[in-house]
């Protein structure tokens, strides 16, 4: 069977499928009484339309790269890993306690040393309910998001009697070093425009690094193999003598690593402290952000962007159509997942049909 | 703990379990018909938005009980249209919709009374109010048994009352009528029940109502019935504790309601003792508020006895050309 040509499958499909998600969220804007396209003309021009939007827009793509990722290689194993809020916020204690350990010397040692913190915490966050699943079969979907409460209620628990400042009220740590200071898009990047305030920092290059990684990983080496067989069928990998048991584990594993990462940008990069709820809901983004990007690292870099633009529009939003909520932006996050992923049936069948039809003709 | 304690622990546990029991009696039907519903946490939270948001406006509990309602068989029917016609995935679906739901009645709370996504408080008959039981004063005296039928029993509102006969009911519809007979068939073996002559799509549809609507019930009581109206994320994970109820239950009725009675009873314990001391040691606050999701977490590890899903469950039916 011949299908349609590469490119409606990797670029037209999940455009017409982000055009419906978006028709719809204009819908729900104009239903609340709001102009959608002057809203989304505040929402292009806050997130892309200065040097001080890109800042943001790139920060918070940053974000989604690593939590993208991290559902990608899940799904590459068929595992869906819906902890990323969880295994971020662990990975955020990571980053935390290796700050705090030591003053310092220089960032690129503390780079390098919070993000195996990260990595480990987020990583060690995953390894039960993937154990679970492996071995007990429990739904590894309850699992991790019963893993996101724990997460959030193990977190407030250690900010507000173990870690926070003795004699200050804030649930937070202490502020980290100074040797511990991700250089910002400012320091490196006046010349394009970045002003001070700009949380986007060297945690970027991180992010695009792990992009190729996970694409040498998933693609180029025998452990990729493995997790794609596994992912595409269980028995056919199983005769294969891939065990599936480990393939579980290391799957779900660097998935968690990967979530965990996000800390560095989010708690290292940007805030250099860990408050409570340092994730803000980018675990979540990262299923939109692996949908569209069709589980592949080009594709999650591209949709963190998209995503990335969106938060940061979406913030601009609440400032100047104050009736908008923030909120909105998780609407748009639902219809994207609702239209890639669950409803992408609708789209497909028709336009492959559109598609197949000359080619069978000229065969 | 004396007995006015264990009373008042389990009068909380009755309202607490009742959110719980519905969703996941919602959920039984569901996945007996073969839709894994991970959405049941979105649907209950719409409703719960919608039912108070109504109340508030035209201050009568049982419009807003039919608009909870009829928000959550739309969310039903949007999963049914996702999972049965375009045969989608139907964790993806579940997702999205509880996404959907939690960014929705924050947009449109906001938009319609500008309280940080809040509605404004529900009072009066905006609200469902406890029933007394028949003859709860004159039994009352009788050791033990009086307190537990005055206490406990007795002054519910009437969702308490609808999530314990729904129970029943469930058991009844499933086991003992020709529906129920094709329902947990469809859920096991689709292709059965196809060359029988029997609509696959059309016996999936009707699951997904039921679903719907007892999971618009069950967002209701949250809203207007344990709480007075609705605030943002009330439904803090019940849709899916009460999917890991199911699982514990074996997608059985009455063991649902053991096992959602379980959990009600430890949200209860939560609320009740903000921490606890236990053999000279301190239990933090926020062990206590984890106990269900941990509880949740060892049920579905199956340290509880193996529980085997409805084979046809998570699977689109397609039917032979």
């Amino acid at each position: 069977m011949t299908g349609p040509p590469r490119w409606v499958d990797i670029a037209l499909i999940p455009f017409i499928n982000l055009a419906l998600a978006l028709l719809v969220s204009a819908l729900v804007i104009a239903l609340i009484g709001e102009n959608p396209a002057e809203a989304m003309g505040v929402m292009v021009r806050g997130a892309v339309g200065s040097a001080y939007g890109w800042g943001y827009t790139l920060y918070y793509a940053t974000n989604f790269i690593f939590t993208g990722l991290a559902v990608a290689v899940a799904f590459h194993a068929r595992m869906f890993n819906i902890g990323g809020e969880g295994q971020a916020a662990l990975g955020g204690l990571g980053v935390a306690l290796v700050c705090l350990a030591i003053p310092w010397p220089h960032w690129t040692l503390a780079l390098l040393a919070a993000s195996f913190g990260a990595a480990i915490f987020g990583a060690a966050w995953a390894a039960i309910p993937a154990w679970l699943q492996a071995t007990r079969g429990s739904h590894i979907v309850i699992t991790t998001i019963m893993f996101n409460f724990i997460a959030s209620a193990l977190l407030v628990y250690l900010l507000v009697n173990v870690l926070k400042v003795p004699g200050s009220m804030a649930p937070e740590t202490a502020r980290f070093p100074e040797g511990a200071r991700l250089p910002s898009a400012y320091d490196w990047g006046a010349w394009m425009g970045f002003g001070r305030s700009a949380p986007l920092n060297v945690a970027f290059f991180l992010a695009l690094a792990s992009c190729v990684a996970v694409w040498v990983l998933i693609w180029k080496t025998r452990l990729g193999y493995e997790i794609r067989a596994f992912g595409q069928s269980e028995p056919a990998a199983r005769y294969a003598g891939i065990r599936p048991v480990r393939t579980i584990m290391i799957a779900m594993l660097i998935s968690g690593g990967l979530a965990g990462l996000m800390a560095v940008n989010a708690v290292q990069g940007e805030a250099e402290r860990l408050v409570i709820d340092s994730v803000q809901g980018a675990g979540f983004v990262g299923i939109a952000v692996a949908l569209m990007g069709r589980s592949h690292p080009l594709g999650v870099l591209l949709a963190a962007i998209l995503f990335g633009a969106l938060y940061q529009g979406g913030a601009e939003l609440e400032f100047e159509i104050p009736a908008i909520s923030r909120e909105m932006i998780v609407v748009i996050q639902a219809l994207v997942i609702l239209f890639t992923g669950a409803l992408d049936n609708m789209v497909r069948r028709p336009v492959e049909g559109l598609f197949r039809r000359p080619g069978k003709r000229a065969a | 703990m004396d007995l006015a304690t264990v009373i008042q622990l389990l009068d909380s546990t009755m309202r607490a379990a009742t959110p719980l029991l519905l969703a996941c009696l919602a959920g039984l039907f569901s996945e007996r018909a073969g839709i894994f519903d991970i959405g049941l946490e979105g649907k209950m939270l719409a409703a719960a938005f919608f039912a108070a948001a109504a109340a508030a406006m035209t201050g009568s509990v049982w419009l807003g009980l039919l608009a909870g309602v009829a928000a959550s068989i739309t969310l039903s029917l949007l999963h049914g249209a996702a999972s049965i016609t375009f045969r989608g995935n139907q964790l993806i679906s579940g997702v999205a919709i509880n996404f959907l739901a939690a960014g929705l009645t924050v947009v449109i709370g906001e938009a319609w009374f500008g309280l940080g996504g809040r509605t404004p408080a529900l009072e009066g008959g905006a609200r469902f109010q406890p029933i007394t039981l028949p003859l709860a004063d004159t039994l009352s005296g009788i050791p033990v048994l009086g307190p537990l039928y005055t206490d406990v029993l007795s002054g519910h509102t009437v969702l308490v009352y609808v999530g314990l006969l729904a129970v029943p009911a469930t058991w009844f519809v499933l086991f003992r009528t020709r529906f129920g007979l094709r329902l947990r068939a469809v859920g096991e073996n689709p292709g059965a029940v196809d060359t029988a002559g029997i609509s696959v799509v059309r016996l999936r549809y009707t699951a997904v109502i039921i679903c719907g609507l007892l999971c618009g019930l069950a967002g209701a009581h949250l809203a207007t019935g344990l709480s007075a109206g609705f605030v943002k994320d009330m439904s803090a994970g019940r849709g899916f504790i009460a999917l890991a109820a199911l699982i514990f239950a074996k997608w059985r009725p009455w063991y649902a309601l053991g096992a959602c009675l379980l959990f009600g009873l430890l949200d209860a314990l939560g609320n009740r003792f903000q921490s606890l001391d236990l053999f000279g040691m301190t239990v933090p606050t926020q062990v206590m508020q984890a106990l269900p999701y941990i509880l949740t977490v060892v049920i579905l590890a199956g340290f509880v006895g193996k529980a085997t899903p409805p084979r046809a469950g998570g699977a689109p039916y397609v039917k032979e050309r």
